[in-house]
């Protein structure tokens, strides 16, 4: 029983509750739910593709992005602009001016497909761009802000005003990007019909299957001696670079990899939802996204993802139930995570195994359990730097 | 810029800086509490909106208290409209700091979170109170019509308020931060917080009343915000991000860069609208702006502060 215990503070208790969430997603719901639903839980999973990617960039690397959402609105207009080209072939389009053209286009008087709308009906080159162009977006900019060390707060405003322009800019350019309105009525992919009860259940395990291997992407990232060096970096920057480590390198290729993981989470809203409008790019996304992110766990990848779906799981419930007071609701969490559970729903996991351990692991001294949980909280930062800074500088030598 | 000969565009560019300048209004006004807020103190308060929000809705209430109550006076509401804004939102502001900022001051990123969803909470109660629909009080007389130029221009005389209210705002803040011993407190609490403590300044204190005036101001924006456009739950919300902006090009403790980046910021939106949409004309001032801080991340205008 001890051992076991112990080994669950390592590595195999991640494992077991990744083997867990992962039953949740592939067995229990499935069961649980109708086709209908299953795509509503698909839709919120795939906003946990922008948490545990805001987990790695915030949580870990200590920049908060309020600008997610415009990855996410890249990966799911690239996504949507390649459906909505298959949808608008010349027979199903017939009854337009310009046939063949999407619909939004040939209301706002476009005669010919952008050239920049061409590329997109291949879907090799889609799936291309909708990994690489967010990642290209997160680098420039990572570059210039990380290069000109704009951090903290700044950075902060900096991606807000980012995800604002982005979705003004989509509003305003109505005709080449559908507008308020976005991009919707998607019929096949490939030529496969996803308006099927079958193909949601499909596509739901594709987007499980997406989201796992994100996170299993994600944890390997993390734990990796890179890993380490993101959250020294995080705990005391100038240190860092004063060990000679390109502090600039590591966040923006933490950044890029949020973008990433981000942009995949859109492109399955857009196959999900069959549809992709601005307010899938704009501040209120971004900055829910990072709500969800915060409940579920800043520091963890599984509880940011669990913490995603919970909460908006429960929005769907309560919304209908108590429209007004939903909001409040959901600010009032947030207050209390803030104040109370930095750490979010992973943290209170922590709490009651600590507790567990404290109370019935007999082997392991009371002592040892506060220690373990000192190094790991928010304010035992500096004493978990020093032990991290001696593993990287052992690491040197 | 073809087909316009320069003394025509010399009239557009005069008729859109006319319009910029109630948009400067507005940003100055709100960007003023931003400034303290953020500038001086380094919370990011993502409720600022709701403040204006709040202000805008007490302002609606004075109004029809006054239509109600006491009709022959309906032209003189807007000055207790204004005291009464600013109480309000100062009040609200005090008990947040008192009850949630305060415990926050070592995590920024928190707050920002925190006030979001303080934010959320109050837009939410807003709109169970006043409805979604949009509000608004009938100006007084004195603020209808607008006044002549020439030929062409026309300054309405609500613009011409609100950017009135917002100089004089501007002149009361930087009196209250650099010429009054409060002013000093708070600078020295935000230079050098253990040695002001230490000279005996209740350092708790001057947040509490920094961030409540803050809020206030944001309270008398949103007064000023009624004449131009109706109040909705969100009317404040809207601006935010603007409004940060302008905070952050200024330089985020200068407030004579406030001044100069939300007038720079409001001209070049309002001048650029009349060559491409409204909405372009948006994209590209964010951009550049982004593009500037990007450069310049101190802003502007920076104190030469030894660290």
């Amino acid at each position: 029983m001890t051992t076991i215990l112990r080994l669950l503070g390592g590595r195999l208790e991640w494992l077991i509750c990744l083997g867990v969430f992962a039953a949740l997603l592939l067995v229990v719901l499935p069961l649980a739910f109708n086709g209908y639903f299953l795509n509503l839980l698909g839709r919120y999973l795939a906003l946990a593709f922008v948490a545990i990617g805001l987990v790695m960039c915030w949580g870990y690397g200590g920049m908060l992005s309020l600008g997610q959402g415009v990855f996410f609105g890249l990966g799911g207009y690239a996504m949507a602009m390649f459906l909505k080209l298959e949808a608008s072939t010349p027979e199903a389009t017939a009854r337009q001016s310009t046939p063949g053209i999407p619909d939004f286009m040939d209301w706002n008087q476009l005669t010919a497909l952008p050239w920049w709308w061409e590329p997109f009906n291949s879907f090799s080159f889609t799936l291309a761009a909708l990994l690489l162009i967010p990642a290209a977006v997160a680098y420039v900019f990572g570059y210039a802000l990380f290069k000109r060390r704009v951090s903290g707060v700044y950075f902060a405003i900096v991606t807000l005003s980012l995800a604002a322009a982005m979705s003004i800019l989509i509003v305003g350019q109505q005709g080449y990007t559908g507008g308020a309105n976005g991009i919707t009525d998607f019929q096949t992919l490939l030529g496969w019909d996803i308006t099927t009860d079958s193909a949601r259940y499909v596509i739901y395990y594709i987007c499980v299957f997406l989201l796992l291997g994100c996170i299993l992407l994600g944890q390997w990232i993390l734990s990796s001696r890179a890993g380490r060096v993101l959250i020294a970096v995080r705990d005391e920057e100038n240190r860092v670079r004063f060990s000679g480590y390109s502090v600039e390198d590591f966040k923006i290729f933490v950044f890029m990899v949020a973008a990433v993981f981000s942009a995949i989470g859109g492109a399955m809203y857009a196959l999900q939802a069959s549809f992709i409008s601005p307010s899938q790019v704009g501040i209120g996304l971004s900055v829910e996204l990072v709500v969800l992110c915060a409940v579920g766990g800043r520091f963890s990848l599984l509880g940011a993802a669990f913490g995603a779906l919970l909460i908006k799981t429960a929005e769907m419930y309560l919304s209908d139930l108590f429209p007004q007071l939903w909001t409040i609701l959901f600010g009032l969490i947030l207050l209390v995570v803030v104040l109370a559970f930095p750490k979010g729903l992973a943290g209170l996991y922590e709490l009651t195994r600590d507790y567990a351990l404290a109370h019935f692991g007999s082997s392991q001294s009371d002592a040892a359990v506060e220690e373990h949980a000192d190094k790991r909280s928010l304010h035992g930062r500096e004493e978990g730097f020093l032990v991290r800074a001696k593993r990287i500088l052992g690491g040197i030598r | 810029m073809g087909g316009y000969t320069t003394s025509e565009i010399a009239t557009i560019m005069a008729m859109q800086g006319i319009a910029g300048l109630s948009l400067f209004g507005v940003f100055l006004l709100m960007a003023l509490g931003l400034a303290i807020i953020f500038g001086q103190m380094g919370v990011i308060n993502m409720a600022h909106g709701e403040f204006l929000t709040l202000g805008s809705y007490a302002t609606y209430v004075v109004a029809t208290m006054f239509e109600s109550y006491a009709p022959g006076l309906f032209s003189y509401y807007f000055p207790v409209a204004i005291v009464l804004s600013f109480l309000v939102a100062f009040g609200v502001g005090y008990l947040l700091e008192y009850g949630l900022v305060r415990h926050l001051y070592k995590r920024p990123l928190d707050t920002l979170l925190a006030t979001w969803a303080v934010g959320l909470i109050m837009q939410q109660i807003f709109r169970s109170i006043f409805g979604g629909r949009g509000v608004s009080a009938d100006a007084p007389d004195w603020l209808q019509g607008s006044i002549q130029l020439s030929q062409m221009l026309f300054l309405s005389r609500s613009d011409l308020f609100v950017m009135c209210i917002a100089i004089a705002m501007t002149v009361i803040v930087s009196i209250l931060l650099y010429r009054a011993r409060w002013g000093m407190r708070v600078r020295s609490t935000t230079q050098n917080r253990a040695m002001a403590n230490a000279v005996g300044i209740n350092t708790a204190k001057v947040d509490r009343n920094t961030f409540a005036l803050g809020c206030g101001l944001a309270g008398i924006a949103g007064s000023a915000f009624t004449t131009i456009s109706a109040t909705t739950p969100t009317a404040g919300a809207q601006y935010l991000v603007d409004t940060f902006l302008v905070v952050v090009l200024g330089g985020a403790a200068s407030l004579l860069g406030t001044v100069a980046s939300a007038f720079s910021i409001a001209q070049a939106q309002s001048i650029l609208e009349f060559f491409i949409t409204g909405s372009m004309a948006k994209v590209l001032t964010l951009m550049v702006v982004i593009g500037i801080i990007m450069l310049r991340p101190q802003g502007l205008f920076t104190l030469k502060v030894r660290q």
